[in-house]
């Protein structure tokens, strides 16, 4: 383990040595972690090296087998989650745990309510629950339910709520995975803020660049181990990414993404898509994919992406505008039609619209495919077999058996039994959507591949990604979105980071930049 | 870790073990308790439980509940009994129909409106209750015994009670839909994740509305061996019948939730549940104690708690790490 010394004399948080094993096999062995008073702590590693375990242990989800947790100047052990919290460690999940329907007072308050007369007072909750809105600089009235406020604030709430009960740590996990570039910036001056009053912050992050706007120390972990700990400031992004995988700097730094030079022509146009507009969130959208080709859609958050390709697939109602596919015109009311002319979709959610958790990798594979392989109602089980091993073998999914239930597999594992699912079907164009989204990172230059495979073979691809360099790297063509409406059009080597961003941000005026695929 | 299937596989054998050890218990304990009157009793009146539990158990793996069944049940009873006089087919029709229309309207309301289940099927069994007091002038409806309406409920085949036979076969095309066809994996599917199912261009209304349908028939058949086997309609039969059903299912290790269940775990369930009954009446037989038969109620609730616990305690254990 290769650490440099906290810069104060005495951390707020050391766990030591630290032993976990499930059912036999080891999740944790020995690691660390060290967090200062008033630091903000990256804690990074892949999809199982030990992270989340650590994270839970600390907070009481799970017991520890062995080590020992000292936490402000004493040893330290939380039975539950609760317990952490009273202890002064608050947890702010990804899907934010707070109460929908009741007001913004009541969520940051429920638990510690002051009371008068043994009746609650209202006023004194309402004004500090402003006050503690306040210091976010967020000027909201706090007796609304919290539903009706954005992510971003929700997420504020939960922070306020931690404050509220005297949190000295928190641990946020992803916290920026569902917010857009504002409102990333507004989270960061809040952690920026909270760091100030002297509390410390563990975060947790797939997404390099924050670490350096917002940390001051990295932990990285790697096979249940901790294998660096350093400065943010003193490591390049190529040292994070070389440590989290355990590779050479030198193979990492050759690209940042695996989809490296494309073979294989581009055909004639498989989707050509003319003014889609729907809701308020697509505006004027006009868009083509080819045969073999991948078209990326980059954007903000809210620019109209998934919108768009929910239309595409017949997910959503279209307000107006033409699409057709092969020639056909593709006018699809339900996913049902859209999947009949060829066109799979993979959506960015894949435990909410993408895997059915307690099915096996055999069923999730193959369910959309019922129609081609059930014979008068009865699934033919032997087609299905065959299908299976074929596609489990060609895209490399880790699983213990084709019975084995989807949820036990990695994130990564997962999304190939999905990408599978489509391909299974023949499909002329399949719609990725942020396809390597929470999965780490050795499994993400694997799909990224295996799309590049794809596309070689004739498919056509549209992918939406915001993570910009997949989409800059891996695409044909990119159409940037924005507010609704595609606003720049880019191919082959028009495409650069500051184009798209300039278009992202901007919009562009001119598309004389428009053209076909070089 | 193949946690998930242990619970199923625990659920499922754990109903299973239940139900041996009840039965040893019985034999070892009761003269006549394998006797052949004993078991052609428990069946043929456990049958009608059983089919009613068969579409429960396909609506909650499918991610909904019925609540109409009894009521369903009680209305089928009574038509059939309306219409015994022309046999035994024309009756069993006219009450399996009614509890398919009872079926296509819960289906509609569910699937077409939107409405949640638990509303719309609690609406349905307060109109299918009033349908049938209306249809039976809040009395009982006796049937004609002139034909051959009452030979399903009451006749044997081989010994064999006609209901038992009707009910073992509706468990095993039950089990060979759920498991051997589309249709029945997209049931899994949509109970374990709806919207995903509908991402991949599963039928999801179409089976959502199949499996009220058929829960709604089964009762109404439910219902039509009610009346033959008791020779009258009966318009407030079925109170409480749809708990029973819910019970039956989630003993047999079926989730709550959806998305993972078994058809035969089910039908240990009923049988389980029901022989709790049997043996109580059995202990009071021997005339050392005397316990009512409200007793019942209170060991099947507390066997119920178990499981439930049991199912949620390895849930728990099953979060993923």
């Amino acid at each position: 383990m290769v650490s440099e010394a906290p810069q104060n004399n005495t951390p707020l948080l050391s766990m030591q040595n630290i032993n976990k094993a499930f059912a036999g096999i080891p999740a944790l062995s020995s690691a660390s972690l060290e967090v200062a008073a008033g630091e903000v702590h990256a804690l990074i590693g892949q999809n199982g090296a030990g992270k989340s375990t650590m994270i839970k242990i600390l907070t009481g989800y799970v017991s520890r087998d062995s080590g020992e947790i000292n936490f402000d100047g004493a040893a330290f052990e939380a039975r539950s989650p609760h317990d952490a919290q009273a202890k002064g460690i608050s947890t702010i999940y990804q899907e934010i745990n707070l109460v929908p329907f009741r007001s913004i007072t009541e969520n940051i308050c429920l638990g510690r309510e002051s009371r008068r007369y043994g009746f609650l007072n209202w006023n004194a909750m309402h004004e500090e629950a402003r006050g503690l809105m306040r210091r976010f600089n967020i000027n909201i009235d706090v007796r609304k339910p919290l539903y009706e406020f954005n992510t971003a604030t929700q997420q504020m709430v939960a922070i306020a709520r931690a404050i509220g009960f005297k949190a000295k740590l928190f641990i946020m996990d992803e916290p920026t995975s569902s917010l857009d570039e504002r409102e990333v910036n507004v989270l960061f001056d809040v952690i920026r803020q909270l760091k100030q009053s002297g509390i410390s912050v563990i975060f947790v992050s797939h997404k390099l660049d924050e670490l350096y706007q917002v940390c001051d120390r990295v932990t990285i972990m790697r096979d249940g181990r901790t294998v660096k700990v350093a400065n943010i400031k003193s490591i390049s992004k190529i040292e994070l990414v070389a440590s989290m995988l355990g590779r050479d700097v030198a193979q990492v730094a050759k690209s940042a993404t695996a989809f490296g030079n494309r073979k294989g022509k581009i055909g004639e146009t498989v989707l050509e898509a003319k003014s889609l507009s729907a809701g308020h969130m697509v505006q004027d959208v006009s868009f083509s994919v080819k045969s073999g080709e991948i078209v990326g859609f980059a954007g903000l958050l809210g620019a109209g992406r998934t919108e768009t390709a929910r239309l595409v697939f017949g997910a959503d109602a279209m307000r107006s505008g033409t699409m057709s596919l092969d020639g056909q015109p593709l006018a699809p009311r339900h996913p049902i039609d859209a999947i009949a002319q060829g066109v799979g979709f993979s959506s960015e959610d894949r435990k909410l619209e993408g895997i059915i958790p307690d099915m096996s990798v055999a069923e999730n594979l193959t369910l959309a495919l019922m129609p081609q392989i059930t014979k008068a109602g009865i699934v033919d089980e032997e087609k299905q077999r065959v299908i299976v091993e074929k596609f489990i073998a060609r895209l490399g999914v880790k699983c213990s058996g084709p019975e084995q239930r989807i949820r036990e597999l990695s994130g990564g594992n997962q999304q190939k039994v999905l990408l599978a699912r489509w391909l299974a079907m023949n499909p002329k164009l399949v719609i990725l959507d942020e396809p390597t989204r929470g999965i780490d990172v050795g499994a993400k230059a694997e799909i990224q591949s295996l799309i590049k495979e794809l596309a070689e073979q004739g498919l056509g691809v549209l992918m939406i990604s915001s993570e910009l360099e997949e989409v800059i790297e891996g695409s044909d063509r990119v159409f940037v979105l924005r507010e609704g409406r595609n606003v720049a059009e880019f191919a082959g080597k028009q495409i650069s980071e500051a184009a798209v961003m300039a278009a992202m941000a901007h919009g562009n005026e001119d598309h004389a930049t428009s053209g076909s695929a070089s | 870790m193949k946690k998930t299937s242990l619970i199923a596989a625990i659920s499922s054998q754990g109903v299973l073990i239940a139900l041996a050890l009840l039965i040893l218990f019985g034999w070892l304990r009761y003269e006549n308790f394998l006797g052949l009157f004993n078991i052609s009793t428990v069946l043929r009146y456990n049958s009608m439980f059983a089919l009613v539990a068969l579409g429960m158990c396909f609506v909650i793996m499918a991610g909904g509940i019925d609540l109409s069944v009894g009521s369903t049940a009680a209305l089928g009873s009574v038509v059939s009994a309306l219409v015994s006089d022309q046999g035994m087919l024309v009756g069993s029709l006219v009450g399996i129909a009614a509890g398919l229309c009872v079926g296509i309207l819960n289906g509609f309301v569910i699937v077409k409106l939107r409405i949640l289940p638990f509303i719309a099927t609690l609406a349905t069994m307060l109109a299918a209750n009033g349908t049938a007091l209306l249809l039976a002038h809040d009395q009982t409806v006796s049937v004609s015994y002139d034909g051959t309406f009452v030979n399903l409920g009451q006749g044997d085949i081989f010994n064999i009670p006609i209901p038992a036979i009707i009910a073992v076969a509706a468990y095993a095309i039950g089990s060979i839909v759920l498991n051997f066809t589309s249709t029945g994996r997209s049931v899994l599917a949509i109970g374990g994740n709806e919207d995903a199912s509908r991402m991949m261009g599963l039928p999801v209304d179409r089976v959502k509305f199949m499996v009220y349908v058929l829960s709604g028939g089964l009762s109404g058949l439910a219902g039509v061996i009610l009346a033959s086997q008791f020779g009258a309609g009966q318009p407030i039969e079925g109170v409480g019948w749809e708990l029973f059903a819910i019970a039956s299912v989630v003993v047999g290790g079926t989730l709550l939730t959806g998305g993972v269940g078994s058809v035969g775990a089910t039908l240990a369930g009923v049988l389980l549940l029901g022989l709790i009954f049997n043996v109580l009446n059995f202990e009071n037989g021997l005339g050392w104690i005397s316990l009512s038969a409200y007793w019942q109620s209170v060991i099947r609730g507390l066997f119920l708690l178990f499981v439930v616990i049991l199912q949620s305690r390895l849930a728990v254990r099953d979060k993923p790490t």
